[in-house]
C-alpha cells in the first residue's frame, strides 16, 4: 500500500475483495491498447521472448532451407553418430578411437538419432508442430470458450446455469486421461472417405496427424476461457454504454460483437498467451505416448521420448530436443508475463 | 453449512455419474474391441470371449452391470469367493456365518492380463502413484511457498526478480524436459543418484523433484500474487495504523490470509499430479498407475479404462469439494450463492 501512494497513483475504489479483479478487468478498454503496447515494448524479457518466437516461426516455415537434411533421411551407417564437439560436452560419450562406443561423424552438427537421421534437421522440422499447436490451440480454446462464456454471461438465467454446470462437469475429467481417450478415438477410427468424418480424417493425414491434436487439445481446454469470459461479460453487460446501445435499438448480435467483445478480449488474450506453454506441453505429452503426430514426422515430445530410453548411452538425443522445447516455452512465458504486466501494470508496480 | 455440504456432495455424485457415462460411451466408440489384436484371434475365440465378458449385451446393460459390481455390496458364501471374477476391494466377514462375507467394490477383470483384476492394479500400482504425487506436492510446496513469500514481501527487489525468474523457469520446464535432464546430470554425469526404479529413498529424489518443480512455480506465483493482494487490503492498513510492529503485521495478518488460496489449490494439485505421473513413471521406470492409462486405452481394456478414469475423477472431484467446503467455512458469503 505504501509504495502505491508514494508513486502517486489514485487509490482504488473500495470494493468487495472478490470483485476487485472484475472491476480491474472492466476498466481495460481499447483506448489503452497503445499504452499497453508501449509498456510491452519496454519490457526486455517480453521483447526477447517475442524475438525468439518470431525467429522460431521463421525457421519453422522455411524449415527446408534451414535444415541441412530431410527429417526422414535415414543413413543406417550413421546411427547414433555424434559431432566431434559433443564428445567434449558429454564426457561419457567417448569416441571409438579412444576406446569408447560412439561413432564420430562431423556431417551431423547435433548428431544423429537411432535411425541415422540428422537431429538438427528433425529439431527444426519439429518446431512446426510445437508452434502450430502454440497458435492454433489457443485459437480453438478461445473460440469455443468465448461461444460458451458469452452465451452464458449474456443470456443469464437457465442457459447460464446449464452451461456453467457443463463446464463444472468437464473440469471433473482428468484432462490427461480424457485427451488420451479422445486421441485414441480419433486415431483408431477409420471412417469411410466421402463422409464428413472421412474428410476430417483425410485432412488429419495430410497434416501429418496434427489436426486431431488441435481438436483434442481444444476440446479439453476451453473451460477456463468459458469461465473467464462469462465473468467478464457479466460485468461489461451492466455498463452504461451497453445500456445505451440497447436503448438505441441495437440487436443482441451487434451489441455482443461491437460493444462486449472488444471490451473483454484483452484479459482473454493475455490468459490464452499464458496458457500457450501448457498447450505445447500437451502436444509433447501426446507425442511422448505415441498418440501425437504420425511418424516419421518429428515432434519434440516424440524425440524426447525416444531419447529418454537411451539417456545413459546417448543423452544428447533427449537433451537437445528438450532444450528446444524449453526455449520456446520460456519465450512464450516471457511474452505472456510481459503482456499481462502491460495490460495490468498494477500487478508489477512498474509504472 | 450442512445443507451446503449435502448439496456439494450430491452434485459430486452427479458429476461422477456423468463422467462414467461419457467415458463409457467414448471408449466403446473407439473402433475395435479388446480382442482385435495385431495377430487376429480365431472368430470363434473372439465370440466366446465376448460372450464371457458380456460384450454383446446392449451398452446400457453393460453399464448397469459394471456400476452394479462397484456400487452394490453382495454377500457371498463358500466356493464363489475364490474365483477371480469375484474379486472385491472390501471384504468383511459376517458374524453370523463363518463362510459368509460381505463384499463390495469390484472393478471387474482386466481383459488383457487375465490373472490380474483391476482391483489388483489399484492395490499394487495406485499406492506408488499416490506416493509419487504426495511427495511431488510436498516438494512443490517446500520450494514454491517460500519463494512466493519472499518475492511478495520484497517486491521489485533482486529477491523478487530472482524468485519469479525461477518461477518462470519452472513453468517453462515441464516434466517431459525436467526428467531426462535430471537423469542425465545427477544420474549419468555425476552418478549420485540412480536413474530408474522406485522404493528406496534414493530412487525417489529425482522423480519427485521432476514432478514437483514445475508445480512449485505455480505455487510461487500464486503465493506472490495473493500476498500482494492481501497487502492492499484495508485491514492491513488498519493493523499498521494501530501501531503493530511490521513483523506482526506480516506474520499474523498478511501471511495467514494470503495462504488461503494457496492451500486450496494444493488439493486439486495433488489429484492433478497423480493423473499426470505418466511421463515421470515412464522415464524413471516406476511401476505406478501411469502405464495403464495409455495401454488400457490403446488396448481397449474397458474395465481398466473405466477404473482408472473413475478413480482419478473421484480424487479430482473430492479435492474440489473439500476446497469448496473449506472456502465456505472461511467465507460464509459463498454458502448462499
Amino acid at each position: 500500500m505504501a509504495t502505491t501512494q508514494v508513486q502517486g497513483q489514485p487509490m482504488e475504489p473500495v470494493a468487495a475483495p472478490d470483485n476487485v479483479v472484475q472491476l480491474r478487468d472492466c476498466e481495460q478498454g481499447r483506448s489503452l491498447t497503445a499504452d499497453a503496447l508501449r509498456r510491452l515494448v519496454r519490457n526486455r524479457a517480453a521483447v526477447l521472448g517475442a524475438i525468439i518466437i518470431v525467429l522460431n516461426v521463421f525457421v519453422a516455415i522455411f524449415a527446408p532451407f534451414f535444415a541441412p537434411k530431410g527429417y526422414d533421411e535415414a543413413s543406417f551407417r550413421d546411427n547414433n553418430a555424434v559431432h566431434s564437439w559433443m564428445t567434449h560436452v558429454f564426457p561419457n560419450m567417448k569416441p571409438v578411437s579412444e576406446g569408447g562406443y560412439v561413432t564420430v561423424n562431423d556431417d551431423y552438427l547435433l548428431g544423429a538419432d537411432a535411425l541415422g537421421r540428422d537431429l538438427l534437421s528433425r529439431i527444426i522440422y519439429g518446431a512446426r508442430v510445437s508452434l502450430a499447436v502454440a497458435f492454433i490451440g489457443p485459437a480453438i480454446s478461445l473460440s469455443l470458450g468465448l461461444l460458451v462464456g458469452v452465451t452464458a454471461g449474456y443470456m443469464g438465467g437457465k442457459v447460464d446455469n446449464l452451461l456453467m454446470r457443463l463446464v463444472d462437469i468437464m473440469y471433473a475429467f482428468p484432462t490427461y486421461l480424457l485427451i488420451i481417450l479422445l486421441m485414441a478415438f480419433f486415431r483408431f477410427a477409420k471412417p469411410e472417405s466421402g463422409t464428413f468424418a472421412g474428410a476430417l480424417s483425410d485432412l488429419d493425414a495430410a497434416l501429418g496427424g496434427m489436426f486431431f491434436i488441435f481438436i483434442g487439445i481444444g476440446l479439453t481446454s476451453w473451460m477456463g476461457t468459458a469461465r473467464l469470459s462469462r465473468g467478464l461479460v457479466l460485468c461489461v453487460r451492466e455498463m452504461t454504454y451497453v445500456e445505451a446501445a440497447r436503448a438505441t435499438g441495437a440487436r443482441t448480435g451487434w451489441i455482443i460483437v461491437h460493444h462486449i467483445l472488444p471490451n473483454i478480449i484483452g484479459p482473454l488474450v493475455v490468459t490464452e498467451t499464458l496458457n500457450i506453454p501448457s498447450y505445447i506441453s500437451y502436444e509433447a505429452f501426446l507425442s511422448f505416448i505415441g498418440l501425437g503426430v504420425n511418424p516419421p514426422r518429428p515432434s519434440w515430445g516424440g524425440m524426447i521420448s525416444e531419447g529418454a530410453q537411451k539417456i545413459q548411452t546417448y543423452p544428447f538425443q533427449a537433451i537437445f530436443p528438450a532444450l528446444a522445447l524449453f526455449m520456446v516455452m520460456f519465450a512464450f512465458n516471457f511474452l505472456g508475463d510481459g503482456l499481462r504486466d502491460a495490460v495490468d501494470p498494477r500487478l508489477r508496480g512498474v509504472e | 453449512m450442512s445443507e451446503f455440504i449435502t448439496r456439494r456432495v450430491l452434485w459430486m455424485v452427479f458429476v461422477l455419474f456423468v463422467v462414467t457415462v461419457i467415458t463409457f460411451i467414448l471408449m466403446h466408440a473407439v473402433p475395435g474391441g479388446p480382442f482385435s489384436t495385431e495377430k487376429a484371434l480365431p472368430e470363434s475365440t473372439i465370440e466366446q470371449l465376448n460372450e464371457k465378458y458380456n460384450l454383446d449385451d446392449p451398452l446400457v446393460m453393460q453399464y448397469v452391470e459394471y456400476m452394479k459390481d462397484i456400487l452394490i455390496p453382495v454377500v457371498m458364501t463358500g466356493q464363489q469367493q475364490k474365483s477371480l471374477d469375484h474379486e472385491y476391494l472390501i471384504n468383511i466377514s459376517l458374524p453370523f456365518d463363518d463362510n459368509a462375507t460381505l463384499r463390495w467394490v469390484n472393478f471387474g477383470p482386466s481383459y488383457k492380463s487375465v490373472s490380474r483384476p483391476v482391483n489388483d492394479i489399484f492395490r499394487e500400482n495406485l499406492p506408488i502413484s499416490a506416493q509419487l504425487g504426495v511427495l511431488g506436492v510436498l516438494i512443490a510446496a517446500c520450494i514454491g511457498i517460500p519463494l512466493g513469500v519472499i518475492a511478495g514481501l520484497k517486491r521489485n527487489t533482486v529477491y523478487d526478480y530472482a524468485g519469479m525468474g525461477i518461477a518462470v523457469l519452472g513453468v517453462s520446464v515441464p516434466v517431459i524436459i525436467m526428467a531426462p535432464v535430471l537423469q542425465y546430470v545427477f544420474g549419468v554425469l555425476l552418478g549420485w543418484l540412480p536413474v530408474t526404479g522406485w522404493g528406496e529413498p534414493k530412487q525417489m529424489i529425482l522423480p519427485t523433484f521432476a514432478l514437483g518443480f514445475s508445480q512449485s512455480a505455480v505455487l510461487a506465483r500464486l503465493t506472490r500474487a495473493s500476498m500482494l493482494q492481501v497487502m492492499h487490503e484495508d485491514y492491513i492498513r488498519t493493523a499498521r495504523a494501530k501501531g503493530l510492529r511490521e513483523r506482526r503485521v506480516v506474520v499474523v495478518h498478511v501471511l495467514k490470509n494470503s495462504m488461503i488460496p494457496v492451500i486450496t489449490v494444493i488439493g486439486p494439485m495433488l489429484a492433478y499430479l497423480m493423473a499426470g505421473t505418466f511421463v515421470v513413471e515412464t522415464i524413471f521406470a516406476i511401476p505406478g498407475m501411469g502405464k495403464f492409462f495409455v495401454t488400457s486405452i490403446t488396448g481397449r481394456d474397458y474395465p481398466v479404462i473405466m477404473g482408472t478414469i473413475l478413480v482419478m475423477a473421484i480424487f479430482l472431484v473430492l479435492a474440489n469439494v473439500i476446497v469448496d467446503v473449506v472456502y465456505a467455512w472461511i467465507d460464509p458469503r459463498i454458502r448462499f450463492t
